[in-house]
C-alpha cells in the first residue's frame, strides 16, 4: 500500500494563480469548514480564544515580498496545500500503509484509522502540507475534497474542491493535469506554470502560475511637452502673497 | 527539527542496548550464568526501554502493531522488524548462556547482526530525508552504528576495544559536524526555489499564514536554543569521548568504569539533542527560516 503506483490514470490537482490571488484567506476558511464537517476527523483548534491558539489546517496562505533589482517591491500572496506529488515521499516513509496515492486519480490520502501519528510523513514533505491534528493525533492533509468532487448529491458546479469553489478572485483552478487538453493543462502551458522546489524530486502535480510582469512607467511621455508648467513666476494675487510671505519669513 | 525527548531517549538508549547485544552475541568468550544474566538484563533494559520511549512519541501507540506491515518501503517498518527479530534471537541466546551454560552460536551470531541492522534501520529513517539536508548525508548511518558499537564495547567491558572505538567515533563526529554544515549550506532548496519567485527578485517572508505557532513551526522550524550549539558540541565531545577515555586509561576500578559509562551516556544524549535541534527542514524556507 505505501509503495507508489507506477502510473495514475488521472492526475487531479490544483493550478494556483499567484498573479490573481488577493490573499483574502477565503479558501482557508472554506477548506477548514468543509473538512471539519465531512471526511475524516474534524480539523481541531486548541486554545482557540486563549493566549496560544493552535489548530490544524490543510491550506495556508503565506505572503512574500519580492524586491526586483529596480522598481518597487511586489507583494505576492501564496496559497500552499498538498501538491499531490507523483513521487510523493510522504507515502513511501509511512510504516503502516495509512498514507497512500490513489491509482485512479492520483490523490494522496491518509487512512486515519491506520495512522499511528508518528509524524514521519510530515518530515518527508518539503512543502509542509501535512499537519498532525492536535486533538485526534492523526495526520491531516488536503484530500482535494474527494468527498465533493465525485459527490452526485451536490449540484454539478459544487463538485470541485471547497477552496476552488469559494475563491472570489478565480485564482484557483481544479482539473486533470495529466490530460493535455484539460483547462488546467492549457492554463499551465499558456502561463508557464512551475513546480515548487523541483530539486526535491517530488514531481508535484499542483502547478503555480507566476505573477505576470508588472507595467512600467514609460521613459518618455508624449504628453509631457503639453503638461509643463506655464507660469514660471507667480503673478497677480499669488505673486503678491509669495513676495509678502517671503519678507515676513 | 523539534528535539522530542522521547526520540532522543529512544535513539540513545536503544543504540547503546543494541550495541551491547551485538557484542554479547558476536564476541567470545561469552559470559555464563549470573554474569550473563546481568549483562543481558542491562542490554534488554536499554534496548526495550528505548523502544518503549519511542512509543510515547506516537499519536496512537495502541495501533503500533500496524507499523510492521510496510517493510517493503518504509525504514521505520524495517526497524520494527529488525528490533523484534534481534530481541527474540538474542533472548534465545541468553537463555542458553544463563540457564544451560550453553553457547548456541547460531542465535548469537544472527541476533548480533540483527542488532546492528536495527541501529542501521533507525539511522536510515533520518538519512532518507532529503527535506533535512543535515541528515541527508553519510553521517547518520556511520555515526549511529559507531556510537552503538563504542557504547556496546564500553558497557560489555571490552576496555581496549572501547578506547579505540571511542577515539575513532569521536574523530568521525567532529568531521561530520563540519561536513554537515557544508552539506546544509550547499542545499539546492532556497526561498527562491520554494516559492518559485526568485526570477523576479529577492524574496522575503512578509507575513506568515498564522500569527501564532502551528504544528509545522513547532515540529520543523525549531530554533530555540540553537545559539548554544557550539558550546554544547564541546560538552558532548568531552562527556561522550574525552572523559570516558581518560577514566578507562586510569588504573581499572569498577567505580571509574561506571563513571565512564554514565559520562558517555550523558554525552550521547547531548549529541542527539544537537542532531535534532541543529537540523533545519526545507519547509523553513516558507517561513524565512523564522
Amino acid at each position: 500500500m505505501t509503495s507508489l503506483p507506477s502510473h495514475t490514470e488521472k492526475s487531479l490537482g490544483l493550478v494556483i494563480d499567484l498573479d490573481t490571488c488577493v490573499g483574502c484567506h477565503a479558501c482557508v476558511t472554506a477548506c477548514k469548514g468543509w473538512n471539519t464537517e465531512n471526511y475524516g476527523a474534524p480539523l481541531a483548534d486548541k486554545d482557540a480564544y486563549g493566549a496560544e491558539p493552535v489548530g490544524s489546517f490543510l491550506n495556508r496562505i503565506h505572503s512574500f515580498e519580492v524586491q526586483p533589482e529596480t522598481g518597487p517591491a511586489q507583494l505576492i500572496h501564496f496559497p500552499k496545500s498538498c501538491l499531490h506529488c507523483a513521487d510523493a515521499p510522504c507515502v513511501t516513509v509511512c510504516p503502516t500503509g495509512a498514507s497512500y496515492k490513489r491509482q485512479e486519480d492520483g490523490i494522496v490520502l491518509v487512512n486515519e484509522s491506520d495512522c499511528i501519528g508518528c509524524g514521519l510523513c510530515a518530515w518527508a514533505c518539503p512543502y509542509g502540507a501535512r499537519e498532525m491534528d492536535p486533538v485526534e493525533q492523526v495526520m491531516k492533509k488536503c484530500t482535494l475534497c474527494v468527498d465533493r468532487i465525485y459527490n452526485e448529491n451536490l449540484p454539478e458546479e459544487d463538485r470541485q474542491p471547497a477552496c476552488v469553489r469559494t475563491c472570489p478572485a478565480g485564482a484557483r483552478h481544479f482539473g486533470d493535469l495529466a490530460d493535455p487538453e484539460s483547462g488546467v493543462s492549457k492554463l499551465v502551458a499558456e502561463r508557464g506554470g512551475i513546480d515548487l522546489m523541483p530539486e526535491q524530486g517530488t514531481a508535484p502535480v499542483n502547478q503555480y502560475l507566476p505573477p505576470r510582469p508588472k507595467d512600467e512607467a514609460p521613459e518618455f511621455d508624449v504628453l509631457a511637452p503639453y503638461l509643463e508648467p506655464v507660469a514660471e513666476e507667480p503673478r497677480g494675487f499669488l505673486g503678491w502673497l509669495d513676495r509678502t510671505l517671503e519678507k515676513i519669513g | 527539527m523539534h528535539p522530542a525527548p522521547s526520540i532522543i531517549l529512544f535513539t540513545t538508549l536503544s543504540g547503546l542496548g543494541f550495541g551491547m547485544l551485538a557484542f554479547l552475541g558476536l564476541s567470545v568468550p561469552a559470559p555464563r550464568g549470573w554474569t550473563a544474566f546481568a549483562f543481558f538484563f542491562i542490554a534488554y533494559a536499554l534496548s526495550v526501554g528505548g523502544l518503549l520511549f519511542s512509543t510515547f512519541h506516537l499519536g496512537h501507540p495502541e495501533r503500533a502493531l500496524k507499523a510492521f506491515t510496510q517493510w517493503r518501503s518504509s525504514w521505520l517498518s524495517r526497524e520494527a522488524w529488525a528490533a523484534v527479530i534481534a530481541l527474540v534471537l538474542m533472548g534465545l541466546y541468553a537463555i542458553g548462556l544463563v540457564f544451560f551454560g550453553m553457547r548456541w552460536a547460531i542465535f548469537g551470531v544472527t541476533g548480533g547482526i540483527m542488532s546492528l541492522v536495527t541501529v542501521f534501520a533507525t539511522s536510515m529513517i533520518y538519512m532518507q530525508m532529503t527535506t533535512v539536508p543535515r541528515w541527508n548525508h553519510w553521517s547518520p548511518p556511520v555515526l549511529f552504528l559507531g556510537y552503538s558499537l563504542a557504547g556496546g564495547a564500553l558497557l560489555t567491558g571490552r576496555v581496549s576495544l572501547a578506547l579505540l572505538l571511542l577515539a575513532v567515533v569521536g574523530a568521525i563526529q567532529i568531521v561530520a559536524w563540519f561536513d554537515q554544515e557544508r552539506r546544509e549550506s550547499q542545499s539546492e532548496s532556497t526561498m527562491a526555489t520554494a516559492t518559485g519567485l526568485g526570477g523576479i527578485g529577492s524574496v522575503r517572508a512578509f507575513e506568515h499564514p498564522h500569527t501564532g505557532e502551528s504544528y509545522l513551526t513547532k515540529e520543523m522550524v525549531y530554533v530555540v536554543a540553537r545559539k548554544h550549539r557550539q558550546v554544547l558540541k564541546i560538552i558532548s565531545v568531552l562527556l561522550a569521548f574525552v572523559l570516558p577515555v581518560a577514566l578507562l586509561l586510569a588504573p581499572f576500578h569498577h567505580i571509574l568504569a561506571a563513571l565512564a559509562v554514565i559520562s558517555h551516556l550523558a554525552g550521547v544524549l547531548v549529541q542527539r539533542w544537537l542532531f535534532f535541534a541543529e537540523a533545519r527542514h526545507v519547509v523553513g524556507h516558507y517561513y524565512g527560516r523564522a
